[in-house]
């Protein structure tokens, strides 16, 4: 990525922390600091967890939404964040001038989504444990397919070489749809084990009445899996529908705002935009075309996050355990 | 990222680099990698200069040869991703060895390869010459919010104490035979997340009880320590300074 | 006349799901004396002491330290007076390095600077761990770790001394660390143990606490000669420990 991407990238993200770190302060008052590193401790832990995926290969948790759904997302924002950090920072892995983008990608990107996610799907499902479960693990995998789209976005303004932005997209996408699933899986099932035992930890069913809490009417794994699967299909069919749907507007709005003038700035410099142009009118449409949708469906969930992160301000910080 | 190692990179030894604070250290860390990112990538010249430069403090922070090779083996996935660009990019092709490549892509791959090399080479030289707690007073002084770099603190003391237990979990766990090889089989593994989960937060309500015993009522105290000295923050300036030039001069020769 | 260190009235206290935990608890604790606090598991002995510094509360009954009644408003003062050591190390021993987590407490009550350094070395040097200074807690000795925790408690300069099982995890030789350090100390001590011995060797008098009720307070030979006693509340003497060495002592120092 180049430099001007990179450090717009890190503004984003001190912003979106900032607030976050405000949010979170607000929610958990005096025992944020403790809460929240040791928290924090968990998810690096639980992200260098190796689960299986098929015949010995191995995959790994991002755990955002699981940070969101547990912790609410202000406190899911800032534990990831500080993740992130820390691992670029005293592990140096992760790059120092990647580190904006990587923590709008791998934290305030996947933990808002993936909780503006789990809010919509909450919304469709019964409020039950099952209920929340099933909408922690869509919203797992929805928060890896934002985070694929983000990184894509990112690239078509920052790209240092020349790759075609719908190419970078469907692989990145592509692949990530399968992450997704075993990061949903894995969120759901985890949220699960501690609703079980600590439901009044879990952020994300804080709403659910001890009656409803015991209701463990089981969604049927069948109506699970295929509307995983449809909702997949979806994600694909719209992305292509719309792709045709609007690329005139969007290109006047690209070059209204300037955003091509710019790229094509930064392409005197690396040359990616020079080869845009010669690759035909066509694929430069579809691209800003699936660009464009894809930072709706971000900006989408990104905003439900934070809307409701913002209308769940009043939360009162929970009672300590008994010793 | 994400699936890193848990074994903190410092290297004890005690050179200049090991003494310089902190906060200077950070900013010139950042500099450094900021300035290598704008360069230009037609001009080789320069990324030379750059690793001779990055190598030569590695001299002077005395790392062992062996601890630089086996750090720098995180550039590996760059390293895949780059090798493929020049076939999967457009624009004019050349012709390699009876292969057809894209020439914009090789000149990508390189800039990918050589900004990625050195960007490892400069964040190992600043983790490994600097303890965490220093690191984290140095983003303090940076003006990082305070909450923010004692919560990495958290994170960091606790960290080991985590991945005891989680191990633990582990070893139980194979203890009774579960060896899982497919997705469906992942269901123990997700739910002793749940409750190690579960055991931190209870932990993170015990440390909060032990940090009120002691006074604590929301805001970290601040222990005074030494901070960086003028004469350091001009040998940092300098040293930036120096990096801009070749740069500088990267940019209007190409 | 001077008012006890420590003076419980009538403490009772429920769990947030509704259990209760104390049901009545009376105690007093002269300046200067060592108790211990035993009982089986589950009498709500770490439940008390959590009261002691106010950290538990909303129950019915008085908590006094000295002269002030534990309150909202004196929590400040009484955090200062009571310093409380926990069963886990690693709960108490939260900043990067010792030193740090010396000073985190004084800190907390405003000392900077000068003074502030030479209250951490002092606690450091009280528990024979100024060496350990500038270690990660993660990488210190179970012994280490219960001195440096106690160094921590100590920096606060405290009246009242409360440790929760100070003997537990330990080897032989960490475990007589912990007893040379205490028995240096000349503050008011609360020390809930498992440990029989270990409570006959530093207290002179014991308190036996089970369901929430003080169910016996006296010298702590008389109470361990007492096998019967020991046996209603699960308690036990170690094997091949010699009861005639018990029954021979008037009490301990």
């Amino acid at each position: 990525m180049n430099a001007g991407t990179a450090a717009a990238a890190g503004v984003i993200s001190a912003g979106a922390v900032g607030y976050s770190l405000r949010q979170s302060r607000h929610q958990m008052q005096d025992r944020q600091i403790p809460l929240a590193g040791i928290t924090a401790a968990f998810i690096f832990a639980a992200q260098m967890f190796n689960f299986p995926v098929a015949a010995g290969t191995t995959g790994h948790l991002l755990g955002g939404a699981l940070a969101a759904v547990l912790l609410g997302p202000s406190m899911g924002a800032v534990v990831v964040t500080v993740v992130v950090v820390v691992q670029a920072l005293v592990f140096a892995d992760g790059g120092l001038t990647a580190l904006g983008l990587n923590v709008l990608n791998l934290a305030i990107i996947p933990v808002y989504g993936g909780y503006g996610a789990f809010r919509v799907f909450r919304r469709f499902l019964p409020k039950s444990r099952p209920g929340v479960v099933v909408a922690t693990g869509l919203a797992g995998g929805v928060s890896v397919v934002l985070a694929a789209m983000a990184f894509s976005i990112e690239w078509l303004f920052g790209a240092t070489a020349p790759v075609p932005f719908d190419t970078v997209f469907t692989a990145m996408v592509g692949v990530h749809v399968f992450i997704g699933i075993g990061e949903g899986i894995i969120s759901a099932l985890a949220v699960g084990a501690v609703l079980a035992s600590r439901p009044d930890l879990v952020y994300g069913a804080q709403d659910l009445s001890r009656a409803q809490l015991a209701d463990r009417a089981p969604i049927r794994t069948r109506t699970f899996v295929i509307g995983g699967v449809l909702v997949a299909l979806a994600l694909a069919g719209v992305v292509s529908q719309a792709a045709f749907e609007a690329p005139d507007g969007l290109e006047r709005v690209a070059v209204d705002t300037g955003i091509v003038d710019q790229a094509q700035d930064h392409a005197l410099h690396s040359g990616v935009f020079a080869e845009y142009a010669t690759t035909g009118i066509k694929n430069q449409t579809l691209s800003l075309a699936i660009a464009g949708f894809a930072g709706v469906t971000i900006t989408l969930a990104l905003g439900l996050g934070i809307l409701f992160a913002v209308r769940d301000r009043g939360r009162k910080p929970r009672a300590p355990a008994p010793t | 990222m994400g699936a890193g190692h848990a074994h903190a990179l410092y290297v004890h030894q005690h050179s200049p680099l090991h003494r310089l604070a902190p906060e200077v250290k950070l900013v010139v860390a950042f500099g450094f990698v900021f300035l290598i990112a704008v360069t230009p990538r037609e001009a080789v010249w320069a990324f030379a200069a750059y690793a001779v430069i990055a190598i030569g403090l590695m001299v002077v922070a005395r790392f062992p040869v062996r601890f630089v090779v086996a750090r720098m083996a995180v550039v590996l996935p760059f390293v895949l991703f780059a090798f493929l660009i020049p076939f999967i990019a457009s624009g004019e092709q050349l012709q390699v060895l009876g292969v057809s490549v894209s020439r914009q892509g090789l000149w990508g791959a390189w800039n990918i390869l050589a900004k990625a090399t050195l960007g490892v080479m400069i964040s190992v030289l600043l983790a490994g010459t600097t303890e965490v707690p220093d690191m984290l007073r140095g983003l303090g002084r940076l003006h990082v919010p305070a909450s923010l770099t004692a919560i990495a603190g958290f994170m960091v003391r606790y960290l080991e104490v985590i991945i005891d237990e989680l191990a633990r979990t582990r070893t139980a766990m194979a203890a009774r035979g579960y060896d899982p090889r497919w997705l469906w089989q992942v269901r123990p593994i997700a739910t002793s997340a749940g409750a190690l989960f579960i055991r931190s937060y209870e932990r993170g309500e015990r440390v909060h009880a032990a940090m009120v015993s002691r006074g604590f009522s929301g805001v970290m105290p601040s222990l005074d320590e030494p901070k960086a000295t003028s004469r350091q923050w001009a040998m940092a300036a300098g040293f930036l300074v120096l990096v801009g030039m070749i740069a500088a001069l990267a940019w209007v020769r190409t | 006349m001077t008012p006890p260190a420590v003076q419980l009235d009538g403490i009772e206290y429920r769990y947030p799901d509704g259990r209760e935990a104390l049901r009545g608890v009376d105690l007093q604790i002269d300046h200067g004396e060592r108790v211990a606090l035993l009982g089986p598991n589950g009498a709500g002995k770490t439940t008390l002491a959590l009261h002691l510094n106010g950290i538990l509360s909303g129950g019915s009954g008085t908590v006094r330290i000295g002269d002030t009644v534990v309150t909202e408003d004196t929590l400040r003062e009484i955090r200062r007076r009571v310093g409380l050591v926990f069963q886990d190390t690693d709960d108490q021993l939260f900043m990067p390095t010792v030193r740090e987590d010396v000073a985190f407490g004084p800190a907390n009550l405003g000392l900077t600077g000068d003074a502030l350094t030479s209250r951490t070395r002092e606690a450091l040097e009280s528990v024979e761990a100024a060496d350990l200074a500038d270690r990660a807690p993660h990488h210190l000795s179970g012994g280490e770790r219960r001195r440096a925790a106690l160094a921590t408690v100590l920096a606060m300069e405290p009246d009242v001394l409360v440790l929760d099982e100070p003997s537990g995890a330990l080897d032989p030789a960490g475990r007589r660390e912990v007893i040379r350090v205490l028995q240096s100390l000349p503050l008011t001590q609360l020390i809930i143990t498992h440990d029989l011995p270990f409570a006959l060797e530093l207290c002179r008098r014991s308190v036996i606490l089970d369901g929430g009720r003080v169910v016996a307070d006296g010298a702590t030979s008389d109470l361990l000669a007492d096998a019967g006693l020991l046996r209603r509340h699960r308690l036990e003497l170690p094997y091949a420990f010699d009861r005639a060495v018990l029954s021979s002592r008037p009490g301990t120092e």
